[in-house]
């Protein structure tokens, strides 16, 4: 399975935030819209960062004044995107190896939407569920 | 106003499509407890269960018997079938709001997807699931004609469909006879001339979508000697170094399968399947009468993305392979509905979690909802499709705790049936089709078969006894 048809039924897929943009607003977009980062984009809408909860608390216990801060100041420059094509399980492994938990996906260099972990694992989850339903149904129509 | 989900007034919900999804999300809703639920499921076929009866291949009639479930959650006291009735030709959206709660789409996806290459449109080149809806006696599908008098034929992927249709035609008609493949297909395929199928995969062995008994299955084909070329069941340095860091019981095996299949010897059967990877077709050749030729085919090399997935890369290496028939298989698309939110992009239903969205406002629409292949794309097995279902029925009945349910005018059951009578007078309920399914299965008993199918919509009502 293609990483692209987890966003096929995600609706609205990403929020972005400009890098000149202060920690404050940052948090209250998380807040807002309940999500766990957000993806920084330039003028161009390209990704040039991403910022996540973690990355504001771990700030914050640093900078109490934090939120009136840029956001690029406390960023994630070096960005691990994906691509629609990308294989579910590969991206799973890379996911959890190199422990990031949001992935920003591009398709001709344009953002297109983001992918949790859970929403990974979610998609794992239900591709096996499937598989066992499928077999069960298969056995016990078997037994009659 | 009371809220709909009692006895006096059940929550009336319209599914539309009775493929899987459809009997999934109809099962789910009927067994709610504390919610009285009526579940009208539509389809444009007079037909039930969708790609089970008319995508899965008749020589895998164990992932058939999955209907017996289906046909369980329609012997429920408040399921009904309206077959042979179309959303946007015999019944609108505007009626279904006008009559329902609640309105379900689960349509499925119903298109390929093209390659994009020259020549794709040569005669002799079709989508394989063309082939499969007419073989399988999809009655849309019934009069097309394939030229089985090809003896070289491509399947262009290695998903399921691609695998199934490459197996299809190298089932001999002893193999074929002992299915329930529509009787007319049975025919053209006896006098089938076909002699080499080439499936083509554009990544390697470890990255191929068939899964492990579909590949064992063609290596235990009576007719057909399966070759695979050793340099390519070898796995490139960037596999070999994937799988070592992650070892997955299951691309193992099939790679050792594969491997296996590298060191056999052909043992001399009248058709030879050739599984090839790491190759893409980039152009169609015809001849003067404009029939299909020749295929050329790039070599490809694998790469990393940064998210890590191996993908095909093409190098300047060709080579050019003589084929009469083409089967494309790269991908099936949603078909947008009249009247519904579509998402260009995704080939889907525009949706949130099952949730259909107002295009304009990205809010969703009251009352609207999807699942299965038209809601995320076509992935995974049947199976696949429940925890789908219940994904949006969650949402759909989420949303009647908080009132968000249409306002349906004439919402009494008896109101919706007078309209399809109407407008359908030659519709098919469900006894309709239990009695067509009882006869399928008693004249393909006389022959030897699991069922003969009725392959039109005349043959199905004059078995009915309509006049």
């Amino acid at each position: 399975m293609h990483i692209g048809r987890i966003l096929a039924a995600k609706g609205v897929n990403v929020f972005t935030v400009r890098p000149e943009q202060s920690v404050g607003e940052a948090t209250a977009l998380l807040a807002e819209h309940n999500i766990g980062a957000l993806i920084v984009v330039n003028e161009l809408e390209r990704p040039v960062g991403i910022v996540s909860e973690r990355d504001i608390v771990r700030a914050l216990s640093r900078d109490e004044r934090l939120l009136g801060r840029a956001v690029t100041d406390i960023m994630t420059h070096d960005v691990v995107t994906g691509l629609p094509v990308d294989d579910l399980m590969s991206v799973l492994n890379t996911m959890t190896e190199k422990r990031i938990r949001h992935l920003p996906i591009l398709d001709g260099g344009k953002l297109v939407g983001i992918v949790s972990i859970g929403d990974v694992v979610k998609a794992q989850l239900d591709l096996y569920q499937g598989e066992v339903e499928t077999l069960e149904t298969q056995i016990i129509a078997q037994e009659h | 106003m009371t809220r709909p989900g009692t006895e006096a007034r059940p929550l009336r919900v319209a599914i539309i499509g009775s493929g899987p999804t459809g009997f999934y999300a109809a099962d789910h809703l009927l067994c709610q407890q504390g919610v009285v639920v009526e579940v009208d499921m539509f389809d444009r076929l007079p037909t039930p269960y969708g790609l089970v009866r008319l995508g899965v291949a008749p020589d895998h009639q164990k992932i058939k018997s999955v209907t017996a479930a289906f046909d369980k959650t329609a012997s429920h006291p408040r399921f009904r079938f309206f077959g042979w009735v179309e959303l946007g030709k015999d019944v609108t959206v505007a009626d279904l709001r006008e009559h329902y709660d609640q309105i379900l789409y689960s349509t499925g996806a119903q298109t390929d997807r093209r390659m994009g290459i020259p020549g794709e449109d040569l005669r002799g080149s079709h989508p394989a699931t063309e082939f499969v809806a007419w073989y399988n006696g999809h009655p849309d599908y019934r009069d097309y004609r394939f030229d089985l008098s090809a003896e070289r034929v491509a399947v262009v992927g290695v998903g399921n469909v691609a695998v199934d249709v490459a197996r299809i035609l190298c089932r001999t008609p002893e193999e074929l006879a002992t299915t329930d493949i529509a009787d007319y297909a049975l025919e053209a395929l006896r006098g089938s001339r076909v002699r080499e199928v080439h499936l083509l995969g554009r990544r390697g062995p470890a990255q191929a979508a068939f899964t492990n008994p579909e590949i064992k299955e063609l290596g235990e084909l009576g007719g057909a000697d399966v070759i695979v070329r050793p340099e390519e069941a070898a796995l490139d340095p960037l596999s070999r170094a994937a799988l070592e860091r992650t070892p997955e019981r299951t691309t193992q095996k099939k790679v050792e399968i594969l491997h296996s299949y590298a060191s056999r010897p052909p043992s001399g059967k009248p058709r030879r399947l050739d599984i090839r990877f790491l190759v893409s077709p980039v152009e169609l050749t015809g001849d003067a009468e404009g029939r299909v030729r020749s295929m050329r085919l790039v070599r490809n090399e694998l790469y990393a993305t940064g998210a890590g997935t191996l993908q095909p890369r093409a190098t300047n290496e060709f080579e050019d392979v003589p084929v009469d028939l083409v089967f494309r298989s790269v991908g099936y698309k949603g078909v947008p509905l009249p009247g519904v939110p579509f998402n260009e992009k995704w080939g889907v239903i525009l949706n949130d979690k099952g949730r259909v969205l107002d295009p304009e406002t990205r809010q969703p629409l009251p009352g609207e909802y999807t699942a299965g292949w038209i809601k995320r794309g076509p992935t995974g097995v049947i199976g696949t499709n429940k925890p789908d279902a219940a994904e949006t029925v969650a949402c759909m009945l989420e949303d009647l705790a908080a009132g968000r349910v249409l306002t349906p005018a004439r919402p009494e059951s008896t109101a919706i049936e007078e309209l399809v009578r109407q407008r359908k007078p030659d519709y098919f309920s469900y006894a309709d089709w239990r009695r067509l399914d009882a006869l399928e299965v008693a004249r393909g008993k006389a022959v030897g078969r699991p069922r003969l199918k009725f392959t039109s919509v005349d043959e199905m009502g004059a078995a009915l006894g309509r006049g």
